[in-house]
Formats: C-alpha cells, structure tokens, sequence
C-alpha cells in the first residue's frame, strides 16, 4: 500500500512538473519593419520599440501568465520581401497577430493576405488608403496625411496664408500628401499656386524653388520625409527665400535637424505630441503614456524615442491589450482591437467598424523648429 | 555532329560557330531532347507541394516560378541573341500593371486582360528595340537601361492610369478554377503555384524547342558572329528583333501573373535594381542553356530569402557572391555544376 | 522676380548639378578607354567619396582638407580592388560578365557603406560661407567650388595624360593594346590604374556634391546612371564630349523642371539617352564612330 502510494505520489508530482513546464503556452505575434534599406530610420525605432516592450511585459508575468514573443522580420522595404514574411509569419511561426509594415507600399502588399488570413494587421505606415475602404482585419496606428494636411490647411487659414505653393517628394508619403492637398485646399479656401515635385534622391531643389520664387507665394508647403525636404530647406535659405516653410509630419524627427543645420530654423510642422512632450499640460491625456514610454526608451537604448517607433508602440500595445482580454485566437483580437480607446504615442485612438485608423487632427499638435529645438505652438 | 570542313571560307566559318556554338546542350551529359526533362521538373513540381504542410515554401516556389518565366524569356536574349536587356523589369511592370489596370477599371475579365497586355508590351518592345538593333554593339543594353528608368518613372508619375505610388489595390485573382479557389488562402496558393510552374514548363519546351530549331541555329549563330550569320541569309538584326518581343512578352505574362497572385501593384518592385537582380538570375544560372533561367531564379530567390536573417550583411553578401561566380564561373551554375558532374563520370570511367 | 534673374538662376543650378555629370562622366570614359568596360560601380565611387568625407568629419571630427583627401584615398583604393578583381576575366569574358562583375562590386561598395558608414543621410559643411548675386540669381559658393575643382581635375587629367609616362602609357594602351603591349607596358597595371583615378575623379566629384545633396549610401546609383547617361552623348570614350555633355544634361534638366515640368525631372535623362541611341549612337559630339 505505501509503495503504491508513494509511486502514485510520484506520478502526480511528475504530472504536475511536466504540466507546469509546458503549462503556459507562449503568445506569439508577428512584425514586419524595414530594419536595413533607405528606410531603416523607420524600422530601426520601430523594431526597438517592439522588442523593448516584450522585454517588459515579460518581465512583469507576461499576459496572463504566458509568455510573450514577437518574430521580427524584415522586409527591406521590398514588397515581395514583405509578402514572404507575412506568409512566413503566419503559416510557419503561426502568429496570432502582425504588427507592421513600416510602409504604405509594403503595407500593402501584405493587406490582401492577412485579411484572406484572417490575422489582424496593425501597420504601422501612413497611407490612409490601407484602411480606406476598411478590410476587417487590417487596421493602422500612424496618423492618416488627410488630417495631417487638415491640420497645415487649419494653421495657413489662421495665419491668413491663402496663396501657397506646394512641393512633394514623389515617394508614395509625398504623393498621398499632395493628393489630399488637392481634395482638401479648395474647401479651406487655399489657393495652392504652384504644385512642383523632387525625386527623393535629388542633389538640389533650387530648379524648383526659383519656380515657385516665379509665382510669389505666402507660404511654401512641402511634404516629404528625410533627406529630401532638408535639401529644401538648404536650399530656400542658399536661394534667400524668405517664405514661410511648412512641413509635413515626416520631418519630426531628430535627423532633419541635423540635416538642414541652420536652415531649419522657423520651419512649421504638425507633429504627435512625443517630441514636444515636456511642453504639453499636465491635464493632457497622452502625457502619461509618452513620458513613459520616453523614458523607458531612453533608458534602455541611451537615445530619444521618436515618432516611427511610437507608431509601433500604439500597435503593439492594442495587440497586448486585447490579449489580455481574450486571448491569442486572431479573431477575438480583431474584434476586440476594433472596440478599443487607447491612449496612445501617436494620439488618442478610438478604433470602429467604419474607422480603422482612430485617429483625428487633433492627433497633431503644430511644432516650430527654434534654435535646433522644438517648440510647440499654441 | 560532323567533322569542320577545311578552314578560311566565311561560309565554313560560320557553319563551324554554329556546330560549337555558343550553346552547349550538353547539360548533365545528355543532348538533344530537354522535354523529357522538362516533363521531369514538371512532376517534381506537381509532387512538391505535398511534401511541406505549410504554403510559405509554396509562395517562395510561386515567386521562383514568376521569376523563372522573365528569366526564360531574357536568357533567350542573352545567350542565344547575345544582346543584355538592362530594363526589362519595365516589360515585367508593363505586363502586371496594364492587366491590372484594364481588370480593375474596366472591369475586363482575366482571360482577356491577360493576353492584351502580353500584346501591348510586345508591341512596346517592338518599338524599343526595332531602332536599336539595327545596329551592331551593345546599344539595346544601354535603350533598355534608359527605357526601364522612364518606364518606372512613368509608372509612378501618371497618376491618371497608374493610381501613381499608392498603386492599384484591389486587383482580382487568378480564378479559373472557380471563387471558391481564389478566397481560400491556401487553396489559392495551391492553384496559382499549379498555374505559374505549368506556364514556365510548357515557356521551357517552347524556348528548347525554339533553341533547337533552324531558327534557334540560326540565333546561336548571330551570337557568334553576325557577319558571318548574315553571309548564310540570317535576317540577322529580324531575328534579333524577334527575340527580344518574344523576351518580352515572357515577361509581360510574368507580370501578370504576379499582379493578379498579388492582387497589388505599385512601381516599386519594376526599378532598375530588379532589371538587375533579372540580369543576374540569367547569367549566375547560365546563358548557354535553357536551364540556366530555372537555376538563377531559384538560387537568386532562395539566397534572397536565405539572407535576410543576417541582416546588415546580406547586401555585402550578394555583391561578392555574385563577383566570385561571374569570376570563376562565367558561364554560370548550370554549366559548372554539369562540368563538375562530367569530370566526376570521366574520372570515373578512367579508373 | 524677373524672367532675366529666372532664367539666370536655372542656368547656375544647371551648371552645378552638370558638373557633377560632367566630372561622373570622365570617371566612365577613363575606364572605357583602357579596359572597354562600362563601369557600373562608378556611382559607388562617387557615393564613396561622400560618404568618407562627411563620415570622417562627422565622427572622426577631421578637418575638411584632410577629409578630403582620405575619400579620395579610401575610394582610390577600392577602386583598386576593382581593378583587380576585373584582370583575369578581362581577356577571356564577354561585355555582359565585365559588367556583371562591376555591378557585383557596386552592390558590394553599397553594402559595405551602409554597415560602416550607417543607412542614415549624412550632412557635410559647406566649403565656405556667403553667396554671390548676378542680377538677383543666386549663385551659391559650393557651385562656385564644383567648377573650380571640376575644372582643376579635368586640367590636372590632361596633364596626367600629355605630360607623364603613365598617362601616356594609359592613352597607347587605349588606342591599341597589342601596339602597347610590343612597346612594353603592363596591360594590367594600366587597368588597375585606369579603376585608381576612376575612383579618385568619383570620390572628388563625391565630396564636392555632398555638401549641397547630403551624402547617403545609396546616392550612387541615380548619379552614376546619369553620368553614364552624359559619357554616352558626349561619345564614349570622348573627354571632351563627355564633360560637355554633362553640362548640357544639368541645363536641361534644370530647364527642363523650372519651365516644364518637375515631376518627369529624372525621366529627362533617359529620354535624351534614347534619343542619342535611336539617331545618333555614336552620341552628338563625338567626331569618329566608335565600335
């Protein structure tokens, strides 16, 4: 009898070892970023964010006791590098949830795949056509260039700057700007002179600015992402332009600064709050959020957050919010990320059936460039 | 084949060239026929798919296939024309975005877009290349080159048709099999990966066929010397022509069948460095058989994918294996690889 | 602002970003004319002399003179590398493996850059302050600085090839190699230093360009398609040509954006470029034919 007793003991306490060791399985999410390529100022920040955070969670019992992993691929800015790794992702790694691209081309090209998957995708991209018309399961975290260009349309009417000129980077970001110009400047009643465009990889604008110097504009606006719009900057100042310069959210960013050296000075921009964080109220409601997640950043990586890898914050941050209400099955996730308020690094997001991005203008806050600081203004 | 008459004539000369060639059908020890081998590969393919239970391996093996058919296509121009398209990324685009564009805005069914826009990138590649290779030297590489950078800017500028960066969303699938098909994630991946090898199967007999035919002597022969071709009545600069449409509608139809895999087309996957990366996949393959664009796009593909783990390093990876194979081995895998096997079997046989 | 001071200033941006062609476009006639290889990775060098510069200026807070020259030196070396790997296939290969092989090394110089030197634009200083105005155009004085370089290389190549033995002994080489060779000269040390002052006329054309474009490691491949662009009208193979050419190119362009239109800017190029090949192969300015 007792050495039944004490096999059966053994038993049980096998049992109990071998449940325990696989007990809690691993919750597992996909990302998908441009780490190498022209664009790796984007995936850098947004991989390091990513990975920070499940270092924390982790360290802090996981979500609801499982452990948490994301398998970062990257895509190298090529759309069928992307698409591989969605695949990848999600047939081999079996992800529950992606969060990425870092591109609105990539993002894309992995759309159609990850809705057909259904496994929700978080993109991390600014197109506002990837979630226009909405796909169930793809949904974005960045701010939409519709109201980043409401918000530059809001501050030229304030300021009584109704004849500008516009210039855009013919990159996928400068386009969609120059689109939404088109649509929204009518309404706002802005008359935009002279529409010119740059390839992002041209040495020098000024045959374009002397076009626009032709037509004598109030402001110029111009709306690209790094390097091109600092080469602008250069070169109006180079040019003795005095015009306003009114920049597009691809600028907010540390490296356009150091880029554009003293001809960013007086340059115009909306930006998330996370670059002016030390300026907003206290009674705002992201302040809690992004001196947190500035913080810890810093912390761990020794220099400062910016906006790209807030965009991942956000994503990633919905995917374990959800989790830790339903679970790893993708559909519950869907439905609950489509549910979800979260105060976020790149606003305030309220995510519906009809609005898969969450966010407004108010997203924005419009930031001057004083001095190679930021200075938000009012 | 027959022993060289005596030599100094042109004529002897050039009937000489086109018994050795530039072509060497003697891959894996064998000559004449490659349809049994086509019919080989093909049953590999079939039987591949059950061999993995994940459908990742299935895409890679559908972009292998998409690539294969553009690579066929250019190794005709390469090895047999002995002319370098620089551009031909452009042709693949044309294919891609003129099917998506007459399916999604005029709502044309597949087995009619598909065709067009074969037709229209044919028609485009006539004009390139009918001014260019009229004349001796390497001007079509240099066309091609400054016709694939307008073609890509072209893409991404005119708005109107192209929908510009943002790219034409929304593309309907290859569906001959019924919708059911198209909408099942994995049953889709199935059916196209069964569309695209039996498209670069039946694109392979026909290019070994052509290669094997009086006209096919008659390219080897402009590749080796086109006085001497044209001393024999070789249309030289007609055949030339001929095979660079015939290289770009391969092409063309490569395009389409990745808008509709897709089901997304935008500039960025046309520029120049793909026209490169096709280049590359002809040449590491091997110019001097049809096989050649089967190898470079596999091994192109699967280095691509293989790679991406390290990072950092895989650009500086893939510049020095592709020095290191076009210095040792310039006439591309395929011939080494069949080399290596022929000095195995001759050592072999000597012991 | 007037249509004088308009078409003034158009004329200035189209001269500097010409001479960079212009200067771009001596780097692929060197090489052509020694070793009939069309250099695909003399963008890189151009990128590579950028790149050094403003790195070594940035993080090793190196004066501009001694940055300078260390680009210059850095890319002469890799171009050395080149040069190298290119002798023993340059007999027996075809054009499509040369050119492969110096596209190979493109891809290589770019990876190699974007490890070491990082995937972010770098800026660089200006060679000196202040600007100059000719009727109310602005000439900017890093454009002043591109000519004045830009001419001294071309003086100084002359000078290399009139005046010392191994310019000579390139120029026989170029003419006729079995001539060169009864003669006496190293076919392959005449192509190694074909590659040398290939990469030493990018790295300069590179250093004098960032401080206007920004260096960034994947500058190379647009300037270098445009330079080839300008060595082709100019006739391949022709100095002269190919400096002219590169000058009209930058005019055009910058015309070309100013009174048509800038979003087809970079398709100008290539639109010449077919042009030439469809009428006048042998490029508009060059007397013989060349085969």
């Amino acid at each position: 009898m007792k050495r039944a007793l004490i096999v059966l003991g053994a038993a049980a306490l096998l049992a109990v070892a071998w449940t325990s060791a696989y007990g809690a399985e691993t919750y597992k999410i996909g990302a998908i970023f441009s780490i190498t390529g022209a664009n790796a100022p984007l995936g850098v920040p947004e991989k390091d964010t990513v990975e920070m955070i499940v270092e924390q969670i982790n360290k802090t019992g996981g979500i609801n006791g499982h452990k948490l992993e994301a398998i970062v691929m990257d895509d190298a800015g090529d759309e069928t590098k992307a698409n591989l790794a969605a695949k990848k992702l999600i047939e081999s790694d079996k992800v529950c949830a992606i969060v990425g691209p870092s591109l609105t081309g990539t993002s894309l090209a992995v759309a159609a795949g990850a809705q057909a998957a259904r496994i929700p995708l978080i993109s991390c991209a600014a197109g506002a056509v990837i979630v226009t018309p909405t796909k169930p399961y793809v949904f974005k975290t960045a701010q939409s260039d519709i109201h980043a260009v409401a918000k530059v349309l809001d501050y030229l009417k304030a300021h009584d700057l109704t004849r500008v000129a516009f210039l855009n980077v013919t990159n996928a970001f400068g386009k969609s700007g120059k689109d939404q110009m088109q649509k929204q400047s009518p309404r706002a009643g802005i008359r935009v002179i002279a529409w010119d465009e740059f390839g992002d990889k041209d040495t020098n604008m000024t045959a374009q600015l002397t076009r626009i110097r032709g037509k004598n504009p109030q402001a110029v606006v111009c709306w690209g992402t790094n390097p091109g719009p600092a080469l602008v900057a250069r070169d109006m100042k180079a040019l003795k332009m005095k015009t306003p310069l009114i920049m597009s959210h691809g600028i907010a960013n540390k490296k356009f600064i150091e880029l554009a050296g003293d001809a960013a000075d007086g340059v115009i921009f909306p930006a998330g709050r996370l670059i002016v964080v030390n300026e907003i109220a206290r009674n705002e409601p992201q302040r809690k959020a992004l001196l947190g997640y500035a913080a810890a950043f810093k912390k761990k990586y020794g220099r400062d957050p910016d906006t790209f890898g807030g965009h991942a914050w956000d994503a990633v941050m919905l995917v374990v919010r959800a989790m830790r209400k339903v679970g790893d099955d993708p559909a519950k996730i869907r439905d609950e990320v489509e549910k979800t308020r979260l105060v976020g690094i790149s606003g305030v997001f309220a995510f519906s059936p009809t609005d898969h991005n969450g966010l407004g203008k108010d997203a924005f806050v419009m930031v001057q460039i004083k001095n190679g600081k930021w200075k938000m203004l009012t | 084949m027959s022993a060289r008459e005596s030599p100094a004539s042109p004529t002897s000369e050039a009937l000489a060239q086109v018994e050795k060639g530039h072509l060497d059908r003697r891959v894996l020890g064998l000559s004449r026929p490659t349809w049994p081998f086509v019919l080989a590969l093909a049953v590999a393919m079939a039987i591949l798919p059950f061999c993995f239970n994940n459908t990742y391996y299935i895409t890679v093996l559908i972009f292998i296939g998409i690539n294969t058919i553009t690579a066929v296509g250019l190794n005709l121009l390469m090895g047999y024309a002995g002319q370098v398209s620089l551009g031909h990324a452009a042709f693949v685009g044309l294919g891609a975005y003129t099917s998506a564009i007459l399916s999604t805005k005029l709502g044309l069914p597949l087995w009619a877009t598909i065709p067009a826009a074969v037709a229209l990138t044919s028609l485009i590649a006539y004009l390139v290349g009918m001014p260019t290779l009229r004349l001796q030297g390497h001007y079509l590489a240099m066309a091609t080159l400054g016709f694939g950078i307008i073609a890509y800017i072209v893409f991404k500028q005119w708005d109107l048709v192209t929908s510009g960066t943002s790219g034409i969303v929304d593309v309907p699938p290859l569906s001959p099999f019924g919708r059911t098909y198209a909408e099942t994630p994995r049953l889709f991946d199935l059916q196209t990966y069964y569309i695209v090898w039996a498209a670069a199967c039946l694109l392979l007999v026909l290019s070994a066929n052509i290669v094997d035919s009086r006209v096919g002597r008659a390219f080897r022969a402009v590749h080796g010397s086109e006085v001497a071709a044209s001393t024999l009545g070789v249309n030289v600069s007609g055949f030339k022509i001929q095979v660079f449409v015939l290289s770009a509608a391969y092409a063309a139809l490569a395009g389409c069948l990745y808008a509709h895999y897709v089901k997304f087309v935008n500039p960025e996957p046309f520029r120049f460095t793909f026209s490169i990366e096709l280049v590359v996949m002809v040449v590491i393959g091997g110019m001097a058989s049809v096989w050649g664009a089967v190898v470079g796009a596999g091994t192109i593909t699967i280095l691509s994918e293989l790679l991406r783990s390290v990072g950092d390093y895989d650009v500086i990876a893939f510049g020095v294996i592709l020095m290191v194979i076009m210095t040792f081995m310039p006439q591309g895998l395929t011939r080494a690889a069949s080399d290596l096997l022929q000095a195995i079997l001759r050592g072999r046989r000597n012991r | 602002m007037d249509l004088a001071s308009q078409l003034l200033q158009y004329l200035f941006a189209g001269i500097t970003a010409g001479s960079i062609y212009a200067i771009i476009a001596l780097g692929f006639t060197v090489v052509y004319n020694c070793t009939e290889v069309i250099n695909f990775a003399q963008g890189e060098f151009v990128m590579l002399g950028a790149m050094v510069a403003a790195w070594s200026i940035i993080t090793l807070h190196l004066p501009l003179p001694i940055a300078f020259l260390l680009a210059v030196a850095v890319t002469s070396v890799v171009g050395i590398g080149l040069g190298c790997v290119v002798i023993p296939p340059l007999k027996r290969a075809s054009v499509v493996t040369l050119i492969i092989i110096t596209i190979g090394g493109s891809i290589l110089f770019r990876g190699l850059a974007m490890l070491i030197l990082g995937q972010d634009a770098l800026p660089m200083p200006q060679f000196s302050e202040g600007s100059v105005m000719v009727a109310n155009a602005v000439i900017m004085p890093q454009s002043l600085w591109i000519l004045g370089v830009g001419l001294a290389c071309v003086v100084l190549l002359r000078l290399f090839y009139d005046k010392t033995m191994v310019g000579r002994a390139m120029r026989a080489t170029a003419c006729s190699k079995e001539g060169a060779l009864t003669v006496g000269i190293n076919i392959n040390r005449m192509v190694v230093i074909s590659f040398a002052l290939a990469g030493a006329i990018g790295a300069v054309a590179g250093v004098i360009v960032a401080p206007i474009s920004l260096a960034s490691f994947d500058m190379g491949t647009m300037l270098g398609l445009k330079g080839f662009c300008a060595a082709i009208f100019g006739g391949l193979g022709n100095f002269g040509g190919g400096i002219l050419a590169g000058l009209m190119l930058g005019i055009i362009e910058s015309f070309g954006a100013g009174y048509i239109s800038s979003q087809y800017k970079d398709a100008i190029a290539f639109v010449l470029l077919l042009g030439i090949l469809f009428f006048r192969p042998q490029g508009v300015l060059s007397g013989r034919k060349r085969e």
